[in-house]
């Protein structure tokens, strides 16, 4: 038995000639968060489609709390809750009777389930709009809508495509901190495009490009694997000329040193070595020779954005 | 089992309630009512006829259930498939065949709620003269098998797309076919080329020649078997196509 909620392996789907999800493997265990991340078409949606039972993968398995999503899909997909891509709905009930008609198909009895709805409308601000139409609610709360009915049944998986799509930064604000509220005992995947997104909640990052999975890690790992040269940034107050300009980069002995105006006060000296990070006290100490007035001094990271964008970019090249 | 059937239930109640949630079921009521009994009294000469049976009033059901049917069924599943909700189904813990056939009979009960809403028509006729009882019951039994195989039809087709339109037009076009079966019109376009067998299924296929038998208060187990069958082969297929074109 493993403790995996989902295990999946080789999944494959093609759609006529094109070829959407090729050879997947992916595991999540309960308390992660794992973030899909990938350029649009990439191929996110139809694997969680295929990880919902949704779509049948034309290779590979798809295990389920150690069910088989295939040979058992009606057992295995009692543990998932599922927001598909745009939080579909049924526009013309209200918010009470849907999130009702979703929780008696999910088998709650009367007694649970109004505890669950009630629960939901807490959790997840729903109250307001408890008996109205759902057509008549803004973007913001549909996707509210959504997150509900996947929660309705307090799944052990929770699948959730692009959940924040489309709400505003405070809506974003909200969605990420329940997300991570409820992350504890449960195996969450959420896909997005927003990088942010991923650093803000997810323990693992999996970016997929052209169906294939092109890297599977913590978001933290990820930055320190594509991070071979770091760069340290130093902001000073000075104005920076040629000359003095010239005696930095002799004074300090790495590869790479760049210096640029900030604004009009400030100028900041990049400096970077592909052979070895740079090291913040012998740097420091460097420009107090030239008495300039340090600001500010950091290691510049690179953001998953750029390793995201690197990563991509490489594999459509290719 | 129970879990099964209670399944098929909660989708049906949604389905049924969903008839009356928008205008559509009070418009579909009306329409029907109204031209059920304008085609009565004025096509049919329910008056001028003077006898006290209603032929005039089932007679122009085939013809009737063309349309009504199609406008009934048409969203079932082209508006699950437009609305992306049929991801949602499909990921809850049910069988595609739980949800085609919640989804059918609620569409059939509502046809049932429009058939009961005609009986003051039965009381009319009662009221004017002595017509047998027993035959309008088994016509209204039958007029509601034969709006079930319309119904079972338009389901299934109605699960190959996404437009409502589309939905209601093909439907329209194959009730119309099947109302025709027995008629030189298609049987002609079939016999020069297919052998007798094939012509004889056809013909045997028509709405209209079994519905016509019922309503002379004939009602034999082929024609029963035969809309019955009608029906579950339709929803079978509809349990099909669901499957196959789901992602679309």
């Amino acid at each position: 038995m493993s403790d995996k909620l989902i295990n999946a392996t080789n999944l494959k789907k093609s759609f006529d000639q094109f070829i959407a999800v090729d050879n997947i493997d992916l595991s999540v265990s309960r308390g992660e968060v794992v973030g899909f991340l990938g350029p649009n078409g990439a191929g996110k949606s139809t694997t969680m489609k295929m990880l919902t039972g949704f779509l049948e993968p034309d290779n590979g398995e798809v295990f389920i709390n150690n069910i088989n999503l295939k040979s058992d899909p009606l057992k295995a997909k009692e543990y998932i809750g599922y927001l598909p891509e745009g939080a579909p709905s049924y526009s013309d009930m209200i918010v009470a009777d849907f999130l009702s008609f979703i929780g008696k198909m999910r088998g709650l009895n009367d007694n649970s389930l109004s505890n669950r709805l009630e629960e939901m409308a807490n959790q997840i601000n729903l109250k307001e709009m408890w008996n109205r139409p759902i057509e008549t609610l803004s973007k913001g709360f549909k996707r509210r809508v959504g997150i509900a009915q996947a929660l309705i049944h307090d799944p052990d998986i929770l699948i959730l495509d692009e959940p924040t799509d489309g709400l505003d930064p405070n809506q974003k604000y909200e969605m990420r901190n329940l997300i991570k509220r409820i992350s504890t005992n449960k195996a969450i995947v959420i896909s997005t495009h927003i990088l942010e997104e991923v650093e803000a909640v997810c323990s693992r990052a999996v970016i997929i490009s052209n169906g294939k999975l092109l890297a599977n890690d913590t978001p933290i790992n990820l930055e320190n694997k594509f991070l071979n040269k770091n760069t340290l940034s130093i902001k000073v107050s000075n104005k920076i000329n040629n000359v003095i300009s010239k005696e930095i980069k002799s004074l300090l002995k790495y590869d790479d040193v760049k210096i640029q105006k900030t604004d009009i006060l400030t100028y900041t000296i990049f400096v970077s070595d592909s052979q070895k990070n740079p090291n913040l006290n012998t740097v420091l100490k460097q420009i107090n020779k030239l008495k300039l007035d340090v600001i500010e001094a950091n290691f510049q990271k690179v953001s998953l954005e750029e390793i995201f964008r690197k990563i991509t970019s490489e594999n459509n090249s290719k | 089992m129970n879990n099964y059937l209670n399944k098929t239930y909660i989708i049906l109640d949604r389905e049924l309630k969903g008839y009356f949630r928008t205008p559509l079921a009070s418009i579909f009521l009306l329409v029907f009512l109204a031209l059920s009994s304008g085609m009565t009294f004025f096509l049919g000469r329910f008056f001028e006829r003077d006898q006290a049976d209603l032929t005039a009033f089932f007679s122009w059901h085939p013809w009737l259930f063309l349309v009504l049917m199609p406008a009934i069924g048409m969203r079932l599943w082209a508006e699950e498939r437009r609305s992306g909700t049929i991801e949602l189904l499909i990921t809850l813990p049910v069988t595609n065949t739980q949800l085609v056939v919640g989804k059918f009979l609620a569409s059939w009960i509502f046809t049932l709620i429009a058939l009961i809403l005609t009986m003051p028509i039965w009381i009319t006729v009662n009221y004017l003269g002595e017509p047998d009882n027993h035959v309008i019951l088994i016509s209204y039994f039958g007029s509601w098998l034969m709006a079930g195989a319309f119904l079972a039809l338009t389901s299934c087709l109605s699960a190959l797309t996404k437009n409502q339109v589309i939905a209601f037009i093909i439907s329209s076009i194959s009730g119309f076919v099947l109302i025709m079966a027995g008629f030189n019109l298609v049987l002609s376009a079939v016999r020069s080329w297919s052998p007798n067998w094939i012509t004889e299924t056809i013909s045997s296929m028509s709405f209209l020649s079994h519905f016509t038998r019922i309503q002379m208060g004939v009602f034999d187990l082929s024609t029963l078997v035969f809309f019955i069958s009608m029906i579950i082969l339709c929803l079978w297929i509809n349990v099909q196509l669901v499957q196959v074109k789901k992602a679309d």
